[in-house]
């Protein structure tokens, strides 16, 4: 007994869960990420013949919305997979051990599976001063240093552990920073999103379960399954945006209809997510579906890039709600007046060039008639 | 009738290509600054229709694609004719590198822009200041290409925007991306008032047909600025 891992399927059976619903969670799990018909049985087999997943679950400056968002995930199978099927053998929120056992829980983690278990953190690390997140006695950073020593992966949940969210929003009084800045040497999954869709949550967890590799990545190491498109460009507002159609006010007639909610300030355009594809709440809705602009919850920074309801960000050190375009209309002004007075001095001072006098020193004839 | 006689030599200064280029680029700067604004600040002038009787904001931004691959060709050709052109479009000329340029740029700050002594300006084609100045315009063309089509590349399997895929990454995403693009805008719109403003201003002040040069390629020189220049050249050349 001591030595059998139970598979993710003997527990989901085990759990209650027909077969039937056990194939319909792959197939889902398959189009998601994005894989070919015969995905679905590959990852059905891996669901049924590796052991568990053993996991770490860190809780550092952050506010458990995305453990929040995982446990509301569409599927029961979904929640059931990080909640207690993947072996989360240590989270700080939902396990039921507390102190010293919990501390030796994720040891224990540590000391068993050496390259095989994987390092899930919510929250961003604080090195203004490490005291600022303590854990134990233990600050964030030396707690997150120890367990990625022997990690197979890291898994950033959401914005605070992707790129800092709003502790990392100026000033920053933490020195909060994301995970990949703070260690090195091993994969990081940068799960966007404040916080992430619990599907696409699940999503990344079945990849790295079925294929033993991490999915395959964007530039700022998000996957590209769930974060290759904007939300613009997957939005069914977008026919709004390309007639030219738009909300000016919440009450007014385009937003009635529905209208794109671009002049609004929505961040969609300049925003990777799946929010307008899988959606939330059980494929429900998304922000702009139930009439409200996107405020780009899954782009780094995107706290100092408000305000939300403004379509271009202020500048920075030019005050609140100074956008590029008052900059841009300011300085225009100041070069006409520059432009206006220079013409006026030219008139004056180089008035005998301009009525053909000749200048000092210059050798110029001149007929008049 | 007023006029004068003065000896003046015509000297082809802009070759044909080095003019197609630059009323190119006019046509694709004002062009992309006018939907570039428009795409960033939409008038909503529709109300009370449906989307599929419209496109117009689709097509606003379609032109701005389209000027925006013309300009980036035409600036990647002006590049090449850096290499190739004649003495006055070389690349050389945009680099102060030398001493005399530098020397230049400060007397055409106190000759054309402080006014505050009166000396000839040697230099045929561009002079030293508006040719940094133009390097400077150059630097902001690539960033505004990189910046371009990195948002671009990101709804495009084509191999050119791809190639800009990197672009998002390392400004730290779409959001820095975009007000970049913005802000480099006003940039083009203050250079154009205050080129076109000094094209005015020279061909006012010096009467060597700059305005028409970029027409016809010919400026009017003084002739002893002509024989400096010829005497330099042979110079350099033996030397």
């Amino acid at each position: 007994m001591e030595n059998h891992k139970p598979t993710f399927y003997e527990e989901v059976r085990g759990n209650g869960v027909s077969r039937r619903d056990f194939l319909k969670f792959c197939t889902t799990m398959a189009a998601f990420l994005g894989l070919e018909a015969s995905g679905v049985a590959q990852i059905a087999k891996a669901l049924q013949s590796k052991p568990r997943l053993p996991v770490i679950w860190f809780h550092f400056q952050e506010c458990t919305c995305c453990s929040e968002s995982f446990i509301r995930a569409s599927h029961p199978i979904v929640a059931n997979i990080v909640l207690d099927k993947i072996s989360l053998d240590y989270q700080e929120t939902l396990m039921a051990a507390s102190g010293v056992q919990a501390e030796d829980a994720y040891k224990a983690v540590m000391a068993k599976y050496p390259g095989e278990y994987i390092v899930m953190v919510e929250g961003s690390i604080p090195t203004e001063n490490e005291a600022y997140c303590c854990i134990g006695g233990r600050s964030a950073l030396q707690i997150l240093q120890e367990a990625v020593k022997n990690c197979k992966a890291v898994v950033a949940w959401g914005n605070c552990a992707s790129a800092g969210c709003v502790q990392a929003a100026s000033p920053n009084p933490t020195g909060a920073k994301p995970v990949h800045k703070v260690i090195s040497g091993k994969p990081v999954i940068n799960v966007q999103g404040c916080p992430p869709i619990a599907d696409v949550m699940a999503g990344v967890v079945v990849h790295l379960l079925t294929f033993d590799r991490i999915p395959q990545l964007d530039g700022l190491n998000r996957p590209k399954a769930f974060y290759s498109r904007r939300v613009h460009d997957t939005c069914y507002r977008r026919a709004n945006f390309d007639a030219g159609l738009f909300v000016e006010s919440f009450d007014d007639e385009g937003a009635k209809r529905g209208y794109c909610l671009y002049k609004m300030g929505c961040k969609g355009p300049v925003t990777y997510n799946s929010c307008g594809i899988i959606k939330w709440n059980d494929s429900v809705s998304y922000p702009i579906q139930s009439g409200h602009p996107c405020i780009g919850c899954s782009e780094a920074g995107f706290w100092d890039n408000g305000p939300f309801y403004q379509h271009l960000p202020g500048v920075a050190g030019f005050g609140v709600e100074t956008t590029a375009d008052k900059i841009g209309v300011g300085l225009g002004v100041a070069t006409a007046v520059g432009i206006a007075g220079h013409a006026i001095v030219t008139n004056i001072r180089k008035h005998k060039e301009i009525i053909n006098e000749p200048a000092e020193g210059s050798k110029v004839e001149t007929t008049k008639e | 009738m007023r006029s004068r006689s003065t000896n003046l030599r015509e000297v082809h200064v802009w070759e044909m290509p080095v003019r197609v280029y630059h009323w190119i680029n006019a046509l694709c700067i004002t062009t992309l600054c006018i939907t570039g604004y428009i795409i960033g600040n939409p008038p909503a002038f529709m109300k009370g229709t449906e989307a599929y009787f419209n496109f117009w904001f689709g097509t606003v931004r379609f032109v701005h694609f389209i000027s925006a691959f013309l300009f980036f060709f035409n600036f990647i050709f002006r590049i090449y004719w850096g290499f190739t052109g004649n003495e006055f479009s070389r690349w050389n000329n945009f680099i102060p590198l030398k001493r005399s340029q530098w020397k230049e740029i400060i007397d055409v700050i106190k000759v054309d822009v402080l006014q505050v002594t009166n000396k000839q300006i040697d230099s045929i084609g561009h002079n030293s200041l508006a040719s940094l100045v133009y390097f400077i315009t150059f630097l902001i063309f690539l960033l505004q290409c990189l910046t371009g089509f990195g948002m671009y590349g990101a709804m495009s399997n084509a191999f050119l925007p791809r190639l800009f895929a990197w672009v998002v990454p390392f400004l730290g995403g779409d959001m820095n991306v975009r007000q970049i693009h913005h802000l480099l805008m006003w940039g083009f719109i203050l250079f154009a008032l205050i080129h076109i403003y000094l094209v005015f201003y020279h061909d006012y002040i010096e009467r060597r047909g700059v305005t028409s040069s970029m027409i016809g390629g010919w400026k009017f020189i003084e002739e002893d600025v002509v024989e400096r220049h010829d005497k330099q050249a042979e110079e350099n050349q033996k030397g």
